[in-house]
């Protein structure tokens, strides 16, 4: 007997789209993994000539920048950039909302409505603001770009976490853990938590989209970490000869666009293949 | 009217709350930045540490922690937000001279965004699964990939550089002399990118609501009545799905309104607009605090402004808000 | 003497057979058929009542006849309509009421819009005009205040509310048939019987044709001329009412009339007689 597991598998696989997806991650993490071998040396060091057009040199594929750093490099490092903090940025979101919606969601009363009112107020600043003014309070490193980010983007899965909790902690077996005297916070962390997350992880995939789109735009406008290859840094960086050397901008941004595309179509296959297909009558 | 009004006065309470949690959260995490303004100061300026203390003082900056939030807490209900400390210049009269512009790219931005977005996502979402459909579908996903800030730059190259069809900078001709119609059509051609390039990724989020909204929407049975009283298949698109499909997208605005200036500061920053997005990362760069602490508190209360004037709209769409029938 | 118009049928159907996509049990590797083979003459002005359980077929008819089937499905045979030169219309000709009330109002717009929108459709009215025929409708259905009722919502209303509405803007146009598909199965038993009535009373002002489904055979006896009974897809006794009523020929039809517990019927279980509290 096939389980529900394997024909999920099989649905996913039968959208372009989702396979579409699948491919353009898996090339990502390919790149990403891949650099260190590949490009052993010090992406940020000089390789060659600066502003090397693409396809001239075999030695550096994509050309140089500015001050000569091999282009190929950096896209390949900066895929490592890219991957590592959108991962980590979903992870901690989706951690901190978890908790955060199912101690609303259960404790209920006093709790819930202070927590909630937090939530708001971490809705109402504009996401980028507060990681802005995060970064530079604390300092641009790539663990406070993570951190920056997840400060904003935590509130979705709390919000998810707690309408899915609202609705879980009524059921019996919910009743029956009470009853044999677990305590609260052991049923809502044990019992609960675990049966309210597939929603929560739905979302997992727009997280780490939003995560990497941010990084590039701090990393735009210089708060990314300087020691990293970043494709919004490179983007920022071609933006001073982009008259004559738009391609230098263009690369970056056209990596970010399939990456960020990747994401969303391997998410959309993945809810795909969970939900059941209706006709149209 | 009434059921408006209740509403109203109940979110107008919570957001002051809100708006608290954001004063004194905000607060705190920016005292927490090592060294403050005056050390920027002084790091472009120098001067010793007699004129530190000096200008420590002069600017409030040596009392204790809770003294300072109280103090801020105590101006601003008195709409003082303070002094910056890199312009040398009340905070509030700052932020007052950018706003209109940052206003001005928000809702141009909107209403490209909701009002192309929808039209599209109701001609896609009139005949869902065909070709038409399909095409705006993948097209408004790869839209969304797209970084705004990458999008700014590519339509600034191709139509500003290249073509020079329209002005690279700037909100307006600098020292022009236009005035009346001719120096609101020189705004508007200056509008024309950043708005193009804020509007299109939010363009395609609402072009993808609206067509699941509609796809859902279908599904319903009165749809099926609809169908068999013999009303226009036209008819049913517009006047029935689209309008039900709409709601959700309403609510979404005021979600996007957060979002959107958040948008607008790389956006400002691309094509060198003087607005509040630009002045913040000016703040950021300058380590001014207090002016950073200000951008927030205003923006925040800008989206809360969106949203209670969002929750209005909704309530007189959905006949069915404030009723026990009420959808959350 | 009667004119060849006046024995012709409003509809007749010939071996009406209807397949629904991913059906019911296959049988020999092709789905049961929800309709099987079915005939079936519909008089102009007359009452018929299409009577069954669950999976009998009766609602699959109702959607055939209305055209309204979707698209999935098979249909073989023949639905002809004699008096009409094209096919007939929705709501121009044939005006449908849905089981559930609240499902088959658009929940934001007001009523008087969704009865007047079918009035400007299919009568060419202005919007005044047909707000005041659905102003006038509301008050045939006997409707409260029918005038401000056309600035209603549909959850401000009651279920038999709703489906006076509902019955409003079926009949609108002034169709010749009127389909009730378990107009009333979703109501209160009291508000059951009024709607009975109601449909009553409007198919004989306006000398509508009514195709009455229902699972309830005793309602369907104050109302209806003749009945159809059908189980599984197939019609097993078709007569006028009073006869299949008071002597049914089919064993299911009795069957279905024995399980109607009339006040008059003898007592289920032996009373404690007695034990008086």
């Amino acid at each position: 007997m096939r389980g529900p597991g394997m024909s999920r598998m099989a649905r996913f696989f039968r959208s372009p789209e989702a396979i579409a997806g699948a491919l353009i991650l898996a090339a990502l993490a390919l790149m990403a993994l891949v650099a260190p071998l590949l490009f052993s040396s010090d992406p940020l060091a000089i390789a060659g000539p600066p502003l090397t057009p693409p396809f001239q040199d075999w030695a550096l594929p994509l050309g140089t920048d500015r001050l000569g750093r091999d282009v190929l490099a950096e896209l390949f490092h900066g895929a490592r950039t890219s991957l590592v903090v959108g991962l980590a940025a979903a992870a901690a979101s989706l951690a901190i909302g978890a908790v955060v919606g199912t101690l609303a969601g259960f404790a209920g009363g006093l709790t819930d409505e202070v927590l909630m009112r937090v939530t708001d107020a971490f809705q109402t600043v504009p996401g980028f603001l507060l990681a802005l003014a995060f970064v530079s309070v604390v300092g641009p490193s790539l663990g406070v770009v993570v951190a920056a980010i997840a400060l904003s983007a935590w509130t979705g899965p709390a919000r998810v976490a707690r309408a899915e909790v609202l609705s879980i902690r009524e059921r019996d077996y919910v009743a029956g853990a009470r009853v044999i005297g677990m305590h609260p916070l052991e049923i809502a962390f044990r019992e609960v938590l675990p049966n309210a997350l597939p929603p929560v992880l739905a979302l997992s995939s727009v997280i780490v989209a939003a995560a990497i789109l941010t990084e590039a735009a701090l990393s735009f406008l210089g708060l990314g970490d300087p020691n990293r290859v970043t494709w919004g840094g490179m983007i920022a960086e071609g933006r001073a000869v982009l008259r004559s050397q738009p391609f230098l901008s263009i690369v970056p941004g056209v990596a970010l666009v399939l990456t960020v595309l990747g994401i969303y179509l391997a998410g959309e296959g993945a809810v795909e293949g969970t939900a059941v297909r209706r006709g149209l009558s | 009217m009434t059921r408006a009004l209740r509403l109203l006065r109940r979110r107008l309470i919570g957001s002051v709350f809100v708006l608290l949690i954001v004063v004194v959260g905000s607060f705190l995490l920016l005292e927490a930045a090592p060294g403050d303004a005056v050390d920027a100061y002084i790091v472009s300026t120098g001067g010793d540490a007699g004129l530190v203390e000096s200008l420590r003082q002069h600017w409030g900056l040596d009392q204790s922690e809770p003294t300072r939030l109280a103090n801020y807490l105590w101006a601003l209900a008195h709409l003082d937000l303070g002094q910056s400390v890199a312009f040398s210049r009340p905070i509030r009269d700052l932020i007052l001279e950018r706003l209109p512009n940052t206003l001005l790219l928000m809702v141009s931005a909107t209403a490209l965004s909701f009002g192309l977005g929808s039209l599209l996502g109701i001609v896609a979402g009139a005949r869902p699964g065909s070709a038409r459909d399909r095409i705006l579908s993948i097209g408004s996903l790869a839209l969304y990939a797209v970084p705004g800030f990458w999008l700014g730059l590519v339509l600034s190259v191709v139509f500003a550089v290249q073509l020079r069809w329209l002005p690279i900078a700037g909100i307006e001709s600098i020292a022009s002399g236009k005035a009346g119609f001719a120096r609101a059509a020189d705004i508007a051609s200056h509008l024309v990118l950043p708005v193009a390039a804020l509007g299109f990724i939010y363009l395609a989020l609402y072009l993808r609501m609206m067509r699941a909204g509609m796809a859902e929407v279908w599904r319903q049975d009165f749809v099926r009545a609809l169908i068999a009283r013999g009303i226009p298949r036209r008819r049913i698109v517009i006047r029935h799905v689209a309008r039900n499909a709409l709601l959700p997208l309403v609510t979404m605005l005021g979600l996007q309104s957060a979002q959107m200036l958040g948008g607008s500061v790389v956006i400002e920053s691309v094509f060198s607009m003087p607005g509040l997005g630009r002045l913040a990362q000016e703040a950021v760069a300058a380590r001014d605090t207090p002016l950073l602490l200000g951008i927030i508190l205003v923006s925040a209360v800008l989206v809360v402004l969106v949203n209670l004037a969002v929750d209005i709209a909704y309530a007189f769409l959905d006949p069915r808000v404030g009723t026990s029938e009420a959808r959350t | 003497m009667s004119t060849p118009a006046a024995r012709m049928p409003l509809v007749s159907i010939r071996g009406l057979t209807v397949t629904y996509e991913g059906g019911e049990a296959a049988h020999k590797g092709r789905p049961l058929p929800a309709l099987m083979e079915t005939d079936l003459d519909i008089a102009a002005g007359e009452r018929l009542a299409v009577i069954g359980e669950s999976g009998s077929g009766k609602s699959t008819l109702a959607l055939a006849i209305a055209g309204l089937l979707p698209a999935s499905a098979t249909i073989e045979g023949k639905i002809e309509w004699p008096g009409f030169q094209r096919g007939p219309a929705h709501g121009r000709d044939i005006g449908f009421v849905f089981q559930d009330p609240a499902a088959s109002l658009d929940p934001v717009l007001t009523i008087g819009e969704q009865v007047a929108e079918v009035a400007r459709t299919h009568l060419g009215l202005g919007w005044k005009e047909a707000y005041a025929r659905a102003a006038d409708l509301l008050g045939r259905v006997r409707l409260p205040d029918s005038q401000g009722a056309l600035a209603a919502y549909p959850h401000q209303l009651s279920g038999g509310q709703k489906q006076r509405v509902c019955i409003a803007a079926a009949i609108a146009a002034g169709p010749k048939l009127l389909i009730a598909d378990e107009a009333t199965s979703a109501l209160d038993t009291i508000v059951q019987a009024e709607i009975v009535t109601l449909l009553r009373r409007l198919t004989q002002e306006d000398g509508m044709t009514l195709l009455f489904i229902s699972h309830d055979i005793a309602l369907a006896a104050g109302l209806a001329d003749r009945i159809a009974v059908f189980r599984h897809g197939r019609a097993v006794e078709i007569g006028p009412a009073a006869q299949v009523i008071e002597g049914p020929r089919h064993a299911y039809t009795r069957a279905l009339l024995d399980a109607h517990i009339g006040l008059d019927a003898a007592p289920l279980v032996a009373s404690t007689a007695g034990t008086a509290r």
